[in-house]
Formats: structure tokens, sequence, C-alpha cells
């Protein structure tokens, strides 16, 4: 069963969610897709056992002793990534997109492609089963094909280790990234908070998650900080069909124990919090059972 | 001048500055213009009013295969790298995954039959809107189901111009969707907060910002939370701390509810102000070092 937290907006508590989840019961694989700003890792403190590159595209670089700035490929480039400056022909690494394009109709055969190799992807252990997670390196693209890469892995994992369960930690937003991250898995947990840009967030991620064709269902977390605008997310909810599987109180223990480098259930294990917790897990596994 | 507010962690309270520094300038001789480039997940609109302007479409041009006159020779799928084109010669089959293509223009540069046009496929929207006088908001805003937000992004930040002021939302993480909204920047002001998962995003920012060779200040938002070590974390780097935000519930209603906090409170007036006045005070001193 793979399950796939998201939250369209960010910092509405989703990583905090995923991580009780992975403590409350029989060992897990956690999925951390959030490649661009990964933080599971920095709670459960994974062993390494296995690195791998991902090479997230390449970038078009020219021969300055080659090019005999003829242009053509500043006509060709439809990513504005081909200037001149002062005189010389100058790709922006920034712009390109990795077309080939100018490489293949460059008559004196000055420009080449690189690969873009520095993100990674790890796989270890932790205290609650096998951990994956993706670091895609600052600027790179694709993030995409790198969470396809990090879910295979968790699949891997899973079989291997027989365990049933798999935790995706999203990435916020509604691109590629997430899209990869909720594509063909039972269930999508969508987490909102109750702000007026959380609900235009939330209505967002609906669709999107509609469009992709997965069961979804809603947590609004820390509910009681606006009561009022709580109850619109609530109401819109109802108005579209998504269930509302549970809310959470604010409590300042979720940020108390992410300093101690501990999950919820882990660092404070009689609070009340983790009965919400444990209830929603629950709920969501049994709807996993009924596979889409 | 082009400021970015931005941050690697969502949810720490972009959106919360960018808004409330916008509307603290409207009003100065300078004009002044807010730029929301979180195309993924727009806000900033959600705290003003303002007449719409003018809405510009963002589309990309993808590629229609006359399948009459193709002669399945595979050049155009050889020269796709985005596997945008679907082949099948034994069967007479071609295909275009209009989702996946980046519109490079390859494929038609490739066809020997000359049998490839183009058509365009909407992204999404760049909208303008006047605030007040002076004063402007421009909004990127991605189709859902659009992989890639930075062609929306681009036309936004196109559109924005370059006089008086500008102020950048940007989209949240490192990937290419931040570093083209910060590409542009004069000055980038990272939005954080007091935890590991804040100070964790935050590093991966400013390393990101050092390669780019911008300058930055941070805001810690929620301060009182958490724990102390970003202040330790920032001393180390020598990055200026220009405004902290304490965790208040008040805080919270307002931004909820789509009210802005210096509209609401003068002392944040005044603080936003300042914080203005130290954002122009390291701009000066970051153009030194350059």
């Amino acid at each position: 069963m793979e399950i796939a937290v998201i939250s369209g907006k960010g910092g509405t508590g989703k990583s905090s969610l995923v991580a009780a989840f992975a403590s409350l019961g029989e060992q897990v694989v956690l999925a951390d897709c959030d490649v661009d700003a990964a933080n599971q890792f920095l709670l459960f403190n994974p062993s390494h056992e296995e690195e791998a590159v991902y090479i997230s595209g390449q970038t078009a670089v020219i021969d300055e002793a080659v090019c005999t700035h003829c242009g053509l490929c500043m006509e060709y480039c439809r990513f504005d990534a081909i200037t001149l400056v002062k005189g010389r022909v100058t790709i922006s690494e920034i712009s390109c997109d990795g077309c080939h394009l100018c490489a293949r109709i460059c008559p004196e055969k000055a420009i080449a492609m690189v690969d873009s190799d520095r993100s990674r992807m790890y796989s270890g252990s932790f205290r609650h089963g096998k951990m994956v997670y993706g670091r895609l390196a600052p600027g790179e693209e694709n993030s995409g094909k790198l969470v396809n890469m990090v879910r295979q892995k968790a699949v891997q994992l899973a079989e291997e280790y027989r365990l049933d369960t798999i935790l995706i930690d999203g990435p916020p937003g509604i691109g590629c990234a997430v899209i990869s991250s909720i594509t063909g898995v039972d269930h999508v947990l969508v987490v909102t908070e109750p702000t007026l840009s959380g609900l235009h967030d939330l209505q967002r991620t609906v669709d999107m998650v509609w469009q992709a064709g997965r069961k979804l269902s809603v947590v609004i977390n820390k509910f009681d900080l606006n009561p009022q605008v709580s109850s619109q997310v609530e109401t819109a909810c109802r108005e579209t069909g998504v269930e509302i599987i549970g809310k959470i109180p604010f409590d300042p223990v979720v940020v108390e124990a992410m300093v101690h480098g501990k999950s919820v259930p882990e660092f404070a294990p009689g609070h009340g919090m983790n009965n919400i917790t444990s209830d929603i897990l629950c709920k969501i596994s049994q709807k996993s059972k009924f596979r889409n | 001048m082009k400021i970015v507010i931005a941050s690697g962690k969502g949810g720490t309270g972009k959106t919360l500055v960018s808004t409330n520094l916008f509307h603290v300038l409207i009003g100065d001789p300078v004009p002044v213009t807010l730029v929301d480039c979180d195309a993924e997940e727009p806000n900033d609109l959600l705290f003003f009013r303002g007449d719409r302007k003018g809405v510009s479409p963002v589309v990309n041009l993808v590629p229609v295969i006359d399948t009459g006159k193709c002669t399945f020779c595979g050049n155009c799928k050889e020269y796709c790298h985005y596997h945008a084109i679907f082949l099948v010669p034994s069967a007479g089959v071609i295909r275009v995954m209009e989702e996946l293509c980046h519109g490079c223009g390859a494929c038609s540069v490739a066809c020997l039959d000359g049998v490839i046009t183009e058509k365009e496929v909407s992204l999404g929207v760049v909208s303008h809107f006047t605030i007040a006088d002076g004063a402007s908001l421009v909004e990127a805003r991605v189709n859902v189901g659009i992989y890639s937000p930075v062609p929306v992004i681009s036309a936004a930040i196109r559109d924005a111009g370059e006089e008086g002021v500008i102020l950048f939302d940007a989209p949240p993480g490192t990937s290419c969707p931040f570093i083209r909204t910060v590409s542009h920047a004069d000055f980038v002001v990272l939005v954080t907060e007091p935890t590991p998962f804040g100070l964790s995003d935050l590093r991966q920012s400013v390393e990101t910002l050092k390669i780019l060779g911008k300058s930055c200040g941070v805001i810690v938002n929620r301060a009182g939370l958490g724990d102390r070590e970003i202040y330790g974390y920032l001393k180390e780097e020598g990055i200026p701390l220009l405004m902290e935000i304490p965790f208040d519930k008040t805080i919270a209603m307002h931004y909820a509810a789509g009210r802005l906090i210096v509209a609401e409170e003068d002392a944040w007036r005044e603080n936003f102000l300042a914080l203005w006045n130290k954002i122009l005070n390291s701009y000066g001193n970051s153009r030194h070092q350059r």
C-alpha cells in the first residue's frame, strides 16, 4: 500500500504528520519525495547504505576556441539562453533547458552537452524501517524524475524486506514533482491549514489529484488557529465531495519534538495528539485496501 | 531595483512578508510592483483589491504532425530530448505527448519531410492589477496539470518591467522555478523559521545563492518557537538578520483571514518600514561588495 501525503501550500505540517505515521505501527518504507527540501533524514538520521547519482539533465557548453560567432544557435534557441555578451556567443546555464538543438545545428560542432550530475538519491535503514530520500542539487531540473527514482527504490525495498506500507512525503505545489509523487498511489492525503491561502491552494491541489485519477482525503492541521476559516474549508470540501478525514489542533509539542530530532509519538508517547494521528492513519489504511 | 522574497521551506511566511512590505511602499514617489512568482499556488492577490488591467496568456508551441504525409523516419523522435514523441513505424503510429513537450522546436528542424507545424497550447496566464496609484501587482498562474511553471514565471518577470521597486514573491524550494526568479535579483530576502527543518532548508537556499553570487538577508518568522540554532548559523555566515516576527496568534489570525498586519497595527507598519531601510542598506553594501 502506497500513501502519498501532499499539501499544495508549504508549511502546513505535512512532514511532521508523515513522521508520526512512520512511528505509529509496523515497520514502513519512508520515501521523502520533497527532493528540493528533504527533511525526514533530520528526524530519523538513517544509515547510508546506498547512494546513487541522479542525472537531472544536460546543459549546453560552448567551446570558444571553435565558435565562429555565426549566431545560428541564437536564432534557434527558444529559451533565450544564448546571447551575445561583449561580442561573444554565451550560453546561460540558468536559462538552458537542455534540448540539444543548438549542439545539433552548430555548423562548427562547437557546442557540447554536459551532464548535470550533482543530485543524489540515498537509501538506508532507520528506526522504523527503511528510508529513501532524494536531494536535488541547487537549481537542477526534472525533480519529477528524481521522485520517480526514489519511489522505484522504495518499492524495491518494500519487496525485499517484506514491508507492506510505503509512506510518501511529497513536495509542495502542484507541478511535476507532485504529480510524480501521487501517480499510481493507493491514497492521497492532503494536509491543509485554516488560512485563505491554504484554502485557495487546497482547491488547486484537489483538482490536480482528480486529474491524476487518485482517491484523496483531507486533514485540516492547526484547525483551531482560525475556526472561522476552518469551517470555510469544511464547507468547500463538503460542496466538492471531498472527505475530511481528521482535524488536528495546534500544539507546540510538534515543534518541540522536531527540535529534539524526534517525531511526536517518539517524543511524547502519551500525548493526546497521537490518538488523532493514529485514527487518521487507520482510516487511510482501510480506504487503501479498496484499490483504485 | 529588484528584491526577491524567498525561502527554501514552504509556509515560512514569504507571502506574509511580500504583501506587507508591498503595502508599506504604496504611496511612495517611486512606483512599486509586486510579482507573485509562486505560479503553482499564487496567493498575493488574496490580500489586495485591484482593477484587472490585463491578462496575457502564456503558451507553449507544440508540434502537429501531418500523419498523412509523415514517412515515419523517426528523425523527430531522435531529436526530441523530452521523449514527447511516440512512434511505432511498423504500425504507422506517431503521436505527440503534449504534456512532455517543452516547445524547443527541435522536431520541426529534424523533420525531413516538412510535415511538422506548430500550435499553441495554454500553460497559464500572467495577470496585471492596479492596486493604487503607482502600485501594481503581477500574478503568474500556471494551469493545473502543467508540469513546469517556469515559462509562466519567466513571462511574469518579463512583464513586470524594470521600473521603480519590484518585489518578487518566489516559489519555494531551490530548483528551477526558484532559480528563475532569483536570477534577476539585486538582493534576496530569505524568510525562515527557527526550527531544524527551517535551518536545513535555509542552508540549502544560502548555498544556492552563493553559487549564483547573490547577497541576502534573513527574516526569522515565528520567533520564539523552536530553538536558537538559526541565530548561530547567521552569525557564522555573516548574514544580516533583517527582522524577527514573533509567533503570535493575532498575526496568524490576520494572515489567515487575508488581512495585512501593517494595515491593522501601526507598530507593524513601523517595523516593515524599518525592514525596508535595512534592505536598502544591505543592498547598498552588496553593490559595494560586487
